[in-house]
């Protein structure tokens, strides 16, 4: 499952989270963010349990995408132990979304 | 050979979706390779899915790119088209069946349509790629709204960078056009538009030939294409709208291409009989969706009546129609 994220949640759902969390910046007017969503959907079932995902809208959350620097989207922050540890940047192909979660477990 | 096809088509833009809407409409059960998404010019969907309001498709009002895309795409799969979203690896067209793989996978057809559209150009500068994502953008429509109050810089003198520069005025405070002539390729309108827009300056004979800053973009060294000097312009943002450059790889050695990459077509026949191309890969005048479409309609039509007039003949298995010719004149 996707969770959404807010500025309001952020901290308790990413910073706070137990598992490594992938953020996903995105918004409904970026055409290759939608291409990105069932790479994610699929991700986000292989990882059950191990490492979560998340999305935050950055046209609803834009000072906290800002706080990010975030420049471009779609934009994929992996944090683990509540810090930012890995990004990617752009529409990218699922197996290499998964290879820095895997990364994360180790 | 269960993984025989009459048609597949490679590619799914408005001219591989139109061309599966058609020929699944006519119960050729075409397969659809509409490639995977991994990079933002290289997406199933084509280049609508990096634009926002579509505003010149007949009857199409008030909607956006990518969920025209998806709208084509349930229209092609109601009629019943097979789309794998897979990327075609490679194509053999020197014998019949034809065969097109996806990794592994070996697809048969006695028809192929290729509709694999254009990617834009880049500078071909190391650091647009470091840079990519911290200023430098291939996609104006997704990263606008971060240039909030900046400045940014669009490069390129066509519909395309005046459409990207008009819709930077959305968020940017100033908009600067570099252009390496004195005056625009692009179409009266768009010129228009652009120069009365107080936000858009223009920076004449001047081409990107830096690109700088440590962890974010800073600033661009312009070369000036008449004098030969070299400058420093500050940008937080650059736009890269240079052109377009076909998707033919795939293609070369199978098909007769122009030298610049475009597909030879004669109406939407390629060299090889039985073998389409349809939109951006084969045009690389009006590249537009509608016509992209057009061209998609036109190559399904024709595959289907080869296929009817090859009916019975049509073969199945490599070997069964040796003595077809597999090159026509073109």
């Amino acid at each position: 499952m996707i969770k959404t994220v807010t500025e309001a949640t952020f901290e308790q759902d990413v910073i706070k989270n137990e598992r490594p969390i992938l953020v996903d910046l995105w918004a409904p007017w970026c055409g290759p963010c939608i291409a990105m969503e069932p790479a994610l959907k699929e991700l986000s079932t292989q990882f059950e349990g191990k490492v979560d995902i998340a999305k935050l809208n950055v046209d609803e959350n834009p000072a906290l995408a800002q706080s990010l620097d975030v420049m471009s989207i779609p934009n994929m922050i992996l944090f683990k132990n509540g810090k930012p540890v890995d990004r990617i940047i752009g529409l990218t192909a699922k197996d290499k979304v998964a290879s820095i979660m895997t990364a994360a477990l180790a | 050979m269960s993984n025989h096809r009459q048609l597949i088509i490679i590619g799914s833009g408005p001219a591989g979706l139109s061309a599966a809407i058609y020929a699944s409409r006519a119960n050729l059960q075409p397969l659809l390779l509409e490639g995977e998404p991994i990079g933002v010019s290289d997406q199933p969907g084509g280049q609508l899915m990096n634009t926002t309001e579509i505003e010149n498709y007949a009857g199409v009002v008030g909607t956006m790119g990518p969920q025209l895309m998806g709208i084509m795409r349930e229209q092609a799969l109601s009629f019943g088209t097979e789309v794998v979203t897979k990327r075609a690896t490679k194509v053999d067209f020197s014998d019949r069946p034809f065969r097109v793989w996806e990794g592994d996978t070996l697809y048969t057809a006695d028809t192929v349509i290729v509709s694999t559209g254009a990617k834009p150009l880049m500078l071909g500068i190391d650091d647009e790629w470091r840079l990519m994502g911290h200023g430098v953008s291939a996609c104006a429509t997704c990263d606008g709204f971060f240039f909030r109050g900046k400045d940014v810089v669009v490069v390129g003198g066509g519909d395309t960078a005046m459409e990207e520069a008009l819709f930077l005025t959305n968020f940017a405070s100033s908009v600067t056009v570099v252009h390496r002539r004195d005056k625009l390729r692009a179409s009266k309108v768009m010129q228009d538009r652009a120069t009365a827009n107080a936000k858009i300056k223009f920076h004449w004979n001047a081409q990107v030939v830096g690109i700088d800053g440590e962890k974010q973009l800073e600033s661009l060294q312009l070369k000036d294409t008449v004098t030969g000097e070299v400058s420093q312009l500050a940008t937080h943002g650059l736009f890269i709208a240079i052109g377009h450059q076909p998707n033919s790889e795939l293609f070369a050695g199978q098909l007769d291409l122009h030298p610049n990459g475009y597909v030879k077509t004669t109406g939407v026949s390629t060299s090889v009989v039985g073998v389409y191309a349809a939109g951006d890969i084969q045009d690389s005048r009006y590249r537009q969706a509608i016509t992209s479409a057009g061209t998609g309609c036109m190559a399904a039509l024709d595959a289907q009546r080869y296929i009817e007039e090859h009916h019975g003949d049509a073969p199945s298995q490599a070997g069964v129609a040796a003595g077809t010719p597999a090159k026509a004149t073109a």
